[in-house]
């Protein structure tokens, strides 16, 4: 059973996110994938295809993201954060003895294309914690769930990722 | 980009056309300064090695764009992606570097799908797919399942 320390941040928000999506950081992700898709490279293909212009791949967001203390000098265009949720909470965990963290997976649903020139508000907030048995003991399962609208309040996107704590 | 895809011309087992990619410890750097995972565990040895992966690993939201690029391959220019989900099950490590351009020899990923279900909705028309990554030694790393809405003939 995790400790109320833990649990008591479910439906808790960690903050809300805005960033700016970038013609240029759109060419620089879609080249870490090798993905040569015309929507992102080709202005003229862009601007005659239904989309009007060129396309964020799905699942980019704007960049950058908000990053932890000390990790880059770049912040993103608005950060609205509860003071210290996730340090908090990353240290409650420590505390109940979960200090290493792994990517779990993520869920997407697309309802709006992202342009290039969107400035996205990312929410994101605690949907769920649980203890769960694994090979190599128990760990924690986090689902944190984030809403993205963009510049006309329009919702872009909902994302629910999962945080493995162990 | 292939020929558009229409919501008829697709059937439940249709095989996704597969999509080769090859993770190199370049691609990872790339990665990192794109997406904004600086996380350690992907570029640096020492500290990859401290968190007992061995040595640095392929970051799972890389491996969940290569499926992305599998449905928006697959879709066409007319399609749109409309859900999407993989879990990370298991590590994958890059290829190094034997030139500053060319990898070396080493294990190719096979991204694939699979159809699952096509329907009606709300006047789209949607397809369900099965859609995975399997590694060099044919194991299925990153199961998940995404669904596109086709444009119709109708």
């Amino acid at each position: 059973m995790l400790p109320d320390e833990v649990t008591k941040f479910i439906g808790k928000s960690i903050g809300t996110v805005a960033c700016e999506v970038e013609k240029g950081s759109i060419k620089r992700f879609a080249d870490a994938v090798d993905d040569p898709n015309p929507f992102y490279w080709d202005e003229k293909f862009a601007e005659k295809s239904s989309h009007g212009s060129i396309i964020a791949p799905p699942g980019f967001f704007g960049w950058p993201i908000k990053l932890p203390r000390g990790m880059t000098l770049q912040t993103p265009a608005e950060i609205v954060d509860p003071p210290e949720v996730a340090e908090n909470l990353r240290a409650a965990l420590a505390k109940a003895g979960f200090w290493r963290v792994v990517d779990g997976g993520i869920e997407y649903e697309f309802f709006r294309p992202v342009r290039a020139g969107d400035v996205l508000t990312a929410k994101s907030f605690i949907k769920d914690i649980r203890e769960r048995e694994g090979k190599t003991g128990k760990m924690a399962f986090m689902i944190i769930e984030t809403a993205y609208h963009n510049q006309s309040n329009e919702l872009a996107a909902m994302a629910r990722a999962t945080a493995i704590y162990r | 980009m292939v020929k558009q895809k229409f919501w008829e011309d697709v059937n439940v087992n249709d095989e996704v056309t597969p999509l080769p990619k090859v993770a190199t410890t370049l691609m990872l750097v790339k990665w990192a300064g794109a997406s904004g995972d600086f996380n350690p565990l992907h570029y640096d040895a020492a500290f990859a090695a401290s968190q007992g992966v061995g040595s640095p690993i392929v970051h799972g939201a890389l491996k969940r764009q290569w499926l992305v690029q599998l449905m928006t391959d697959w879709m066409g220019e007319q399609g749109m992606l409309r859900k999407f989900s993989c879990s990370y099950r298991a590590m994958d490590w890059p290829r190094k570097m034997a030139t500053p351009f060319t990898p070396e020899e080493g294990d190719t990923w096979h991204c694939k799908g699979k159809v699952t279900k096509k329907y009606d909705e709300g006047g789209q028309h949607y397809v369900d797919c099965d859609i995975w990554i399997e590694n060099g030694k044919g194991e299925v790393t990153t199961p998940g399942t995404a669904t596109v809405v086709l444009p119709s003939r109708s």
